[in-house]
């Protein structure tokens, strides 16, 4: 028996989890892919918001800017890559600026620092990449961005550290409610468990649903996002908003982490929950619009492009808390801000499930650090170097795109790559321009070798999603 | 020697496929000894190796070769030569300090991270194959969809198959010779997509890899979505319209497990790049005097990192130029710089080299815009040169003699590709 059983592995799920972990409690993250992260948590912004665009009045809103504070410390102890690059919401005529300057208002109020509005010169100082059309732009210089899938890498091994179990590949089906605890069966395994934290993302109403809880449905609303090619890095040093609109904060130019740009996301909403296909439509709106804020981006600097699904819920707001089924706990309608408000939300969580009667006793042996993986890329010459007099693999490229190196690729499964996914958004590999054209017969080679599968058994992200097939089968 | 890397060279060839072979080749035919190779991969050889199907060295060998075939005979030759090779060594950087000696940064296992010193470079990179993401096709991100390359990697090297039921996108040679490869070993292969009104391969792979096995190939159209989750179940294909934008009207869905991408290649340049060497933006390609030497002197560059071949022969034979005006380089030997440009004119889409000198004969490699046929390729005022047909898929050749050229006082010589005119005749 569990004291909690977190359903969902995405970065929620695991930012619960990690959280918890600090207790003397037995803890499973229960995930239906192969991976955590694998759903809406890999496929999103990137962006660790400043907190102003939502309104105080919403729990949303509450969250944003005390999980963006959070930040500093959970990077500190996870590794994982963040930088406050700062954001500019951008006006393209006057009569836009009275927005900027309510925007600064609504942060203020809720305590979002540093905020300044820039006129013209001051804007074109800084990006002078940017549409020379543009009147003036409001600074947020606490956002931030990361690489999602690094953070929800690094909270749920983390957690496992700390004695959480992870149980991947586990689709939970149905939830049956006993007396003081619940049994949530999933086809390999039954787990039973005191408190369940629904944290299913897009499917959350329907895990809802799985105990009797009706009072909330979540719809997915799509975005498409296109990553361009890294010959444009450089092109803008901060997050560029337009000024938002009533549904979205709209599309935007997204340095990312490691630098590539990024343009998107859309906002259509979807009927289906796993449909995350991009369109022509998209990426006419995507670069039909970022070309008017910034005209040296077209669509032919394209190098991959992917959708991702927001959890819309019915009131149109994050839905956290207790329920009438006691013991059963809503982390659900988790949209954007959602990433930001992650170490927020796990915090929130933490104490809605003290005043549930959970006790927490912390424990004495809670490790909080997890080493960022080895990025040789990015070190000089002389301690890359280094790296190679303690391990020649170090000396080995796997991926020719961004350097990675073999001892990467070991590290990636050490740290529990079991897809050809899992490698790239631990070590890379596969991210740059060639996509994987280069390197992932030579990961497939690794991941067969290391976790002793035949090399057709490898797959792209678990599931159904094979890369060959033996030439003998049948055909 | 296999294996053997001293300190000091005289040339050091960046790659070791049929270019940087030629390229190795050439410099010692002219007297350098100290010429070392440099191949990320375990063995040279390059992309023949995976190129198991024959068709090689007709015009070099006067013999038709499998790729491995071709690439083993110029491997003996090399070794013969005592050139020194180390495979499975990447080169991650050249650095060049204000004496214009040249440190060559390499990465490998067996050696960990060392540096090679050498008077001249040859640049034989060789290129890479265009993704989905280069062509931004609408749907779903499922596995299954993977460049005819790498499909050919998994099939000849690794004998494993893509999939059982199989689409292709563009088509590229690979593409068309994944077609017929994929059918002998069973797969179904539903058909070839051109976005194209004209096939993108040589014709005699359209030929010998599609005709022969009745499988369709679509011109004007193109795979306008993908669907399925986790693997890719189908595609929808459309007709284009004058603009190349899929008409929707007409579409189609194609079931298939696979889907290749065989829409062409791009020199892989980005080692050139970071060296501040001019490019070529239409071939992506270095620009490249007539010693075939980059805009940083003595840094050469030959085969497909220069601009994409469609035969390994041309590759081999632009490849022993290039290893002989390093080798010179490297002995000291400095010629007069080339003063005549080379500019496309009417329906050149590029020529190499870019500049030319009056002292020698020349080679000029150009491809077209369109079809045409039959027309002829005018060179400034200087000659005619009647052809039956050229065709953007097929690498044109000619020579340029140098009394030509003497005869020759201006700085750009632009190079047309005309229709004949009213009489002309192709003889
Ligand atoms: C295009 C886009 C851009 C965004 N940009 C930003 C941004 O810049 N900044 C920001 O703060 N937020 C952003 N967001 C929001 C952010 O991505 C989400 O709020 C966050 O990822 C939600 O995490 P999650 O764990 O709730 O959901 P998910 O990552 O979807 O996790 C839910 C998990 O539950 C699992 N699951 C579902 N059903 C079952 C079942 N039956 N059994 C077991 N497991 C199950 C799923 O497999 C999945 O792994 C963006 C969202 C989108 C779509
Ligand atoms: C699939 C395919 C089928 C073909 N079929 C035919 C045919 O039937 N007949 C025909 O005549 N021609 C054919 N060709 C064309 C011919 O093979 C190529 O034109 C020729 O191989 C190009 O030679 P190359 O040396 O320029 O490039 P490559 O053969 O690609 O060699 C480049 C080498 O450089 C190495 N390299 C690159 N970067 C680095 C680095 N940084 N450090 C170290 N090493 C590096 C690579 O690993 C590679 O080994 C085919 C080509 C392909 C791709």
């Amino acid at each position: 028996m569990y004291d909690v059983a977190v359903i969902g592995g995405g970065v929620i799920g695991c930012a619960i989890a990690r959280e918890l972990s600090r207790y003397r409690l037995s803890i499973v993250i229960v995930e239906k892919f192969e991976e955590v992260g694998f759903g809406t948590t890999k496929t999103n912004s990137g962006i660790i918001h400043a907190g102003h665009h939502s309104p105080p009045d919403t729990l949303k809103g509450k969250l944003v800017v005390r999980g963006n504070k959070l930040y500093d410390r959970l990077c500190k102890d996870l590794n994982f890559g963040f930088s406050r690059i700062g954001e500019l919401v951008v006006a393209r005529s006057e009569s836009e600026i009275p927005e900027l300057e309510r925007l600064k208002k609504q942060g203020e109020a809720k305590g979002v620092p540093g905020l300044e509005v820039w006129d013209r010169e001051r804007l074109r100082n800084a990006e002078p990449n940017l549409s020379n059309t543009l009147v003036a732009a409001l600074h947020a210089p606490s956002a931030g961005v990361i690489n999602p899938y690094e953070l929800a890498n690094a909270l749920s091994e983390n957690a496992v550290d700390n004695g959480v179990d992870l149980k991947v590949n586990c689709a939970v089906e149905k939830i049956v409610v006993k007396k003081g605890f619940f049994t949530v069966h999933t086809p390999p395994e039954t787990i039973k468990a005191r408190f369940v934290i629904n944290c299913a993302g897009v499917y959350a109403d329907k895990i809802a649903g799985m105990v009797g809880l009706r009072d909330f449905t979540i719809h997915p609303r799509k975005g498409e996002e296109y990553m361009l090619d890294k010959r444009l890095k450089g092109l803008v040093q901060r997050l560029i908003f337009p000024i938002p609109s009533k549904n979205t904060k709209g599309i935007l130019i997204i340095p990312t982490f490691d630098g590539t740009i990024m343009v998107g996301p859309t906002a259509q909403d979807n009927a289906d929950r796993d449909d995350a296909s991009t369109t022509y439509e998209g990426s006419e709106q995507v670069f039909g619009f970022v070309s008017k804020i910034c005209p040296s981006i077209t669509e032919r600097d394209t190098i991959t492009e992917f959708a991702g699904l927001r959890a819309v819920s019915s009131t149109n707001d994050f839905i956290i808390g207790p329920t009438r089924i006691k013991g059963f706990i809503n982390a659900a309608g988790i949209q954007s801000p959602g990433l930001t408000s992650a170490p927020a939300i796990a915090l929130y969580v933490r104490d809605i499930l003290k005043s549930e009667g959970l006790v927490l006793k912390k424990k004495g042996n809670f490790k909080p650090h997890l080493p960022g993986p080895p990025r040789f890329a990015s070190l000089n010459y002389e301690q890359q170097k280094r790296l190679v007099e303690k391990d020649r693999l170090f000396a080995k490229v796997v991926c020719r795109c961004e350097l990675v190196t073999e001892a990467e690729i070991h590290s990636a499964v050490d740290h529990g790559a079991r897809t050809l996914d899992g490698i790239k958004f631990r070590s890379r590999a596969g991210m740059g321009r060639c996509q994987g054209g280069f390197c992932s017969s030579r990961c497939m080679d690794i991941l067969s070798k290391r976790l002793d599968k035949p090399f057709e058994e490898i797959t792209k992200r678990g599931g159904d999603s094979w890369v060959v097939r033996k030439m003998t089968d049948d055909v | 020697m296999l294996g053997r890397v001293e300190k000091k060279y005289g040339v050091v060839v960046i790659g070791g496929g049929p270019a940087g072979m030629g390229a190795a080749l050439g410099a010692r035919d002219y007297g350098e000894d100290r010429v070392l190779i440099l191949d990320r991969e375990p063995e040279a050889g390059g992309i023949l190796l995976q190129c198991i199907h024959s068709g090689f060295g007709m015009h070099y060998f006067r013999e038709e070769l499998t790729g491995p075939e071709y690439a083993e005979r110029f491997l003996q030759n090399i070794i013969d030569h005592d050139v020194d090779i180390l495979s499975g060594s990447y080169v991650s950087g050249v650095v060049i300090d204000s004496g214009g000696s040249k440190k060559v940064r390499v990465m490998s296992e067996s050696h960990g991270l060392i540096t090679v010193e050498t008077n001249a470079v040859v640049l034989a990179m060789g290129c890479r194959e265009r993704t989905r993401g280069a062509v931004r096709i609408p749907g779903t991100r499922p596995s299954g969809i993977i460049t005819a390359g790498l499909a050919q990697k998994f099939v000849n090297l690794k004998g494993y198959l893509p999939g059982k039921r199989i689409s292709i996108l563009g088509s590229g040679d690979i593409g068309l010779i994944m077609a017929r490869r994929l059918t002998l070993e069973g797969c179904h292969v539903e058909g070839v997509f051109e976005l194209m009104p004209y096939s993108n391969g040589l014709t005699r792979n359209v030929v010998q890899c599609l005709e022969d096995f009745d499988i369709p190939l679509h011109l004007s159209t193109t795979v306008a979505y993908i669907h399925g989750r986790d693997r890719i179940e189908k595609i929808t294909v459309a007709p284009v319209n004058a603009d190349l934008k899929p008409d929707m009207s007409r579409a189609w869905d194609v079931p298939c497990d696979t889907l290749l991408i065989s829409i062409g290649l791009i020199p892989e340049n980005e080692l050139t790049q970071n060296l501040g060497i001019g490019l070529d933006v239409v071939t992506g390609g270095p620009l490249v005097s007539s010693t075939l030497e980059t805009s940083m002197p003595g840094m050469f560059a030959c085969g497909n990192v220069l601009h994409v071949h469609d035969l390994v022969d041309y590759v081999t034979r632009e490849a022993l130029l290039a290893g002989r005006f390093a080798g010179e380089w490297a002995k000291g030997v400095r010629r007069p710089k080339d003063n005549i440009r080379l500019v496309p004119g009417d329906n050149v889409r590029y020529c190499v080299p870019h500049t030319l000198s009056p002292e020698r004969e020349h080679t000029i490699h150009l491809r077209c815009k369109a079809a045409m046929k039959p027309c002829k390729i005018r060179v400034g005022n200087l000659m005619e040169k009647k052809l039956r047909f050229v065709f953007p898929a097929e690498m044109i050749m000619f020579k340029i003699k140098p009394d030509l050229l003497d005869k020759f006082h201006g700085d750009t010589l632009r190079i047309d590709i005309l229709p004949l005119e009213k009489g002309e005749k192709v003889d």
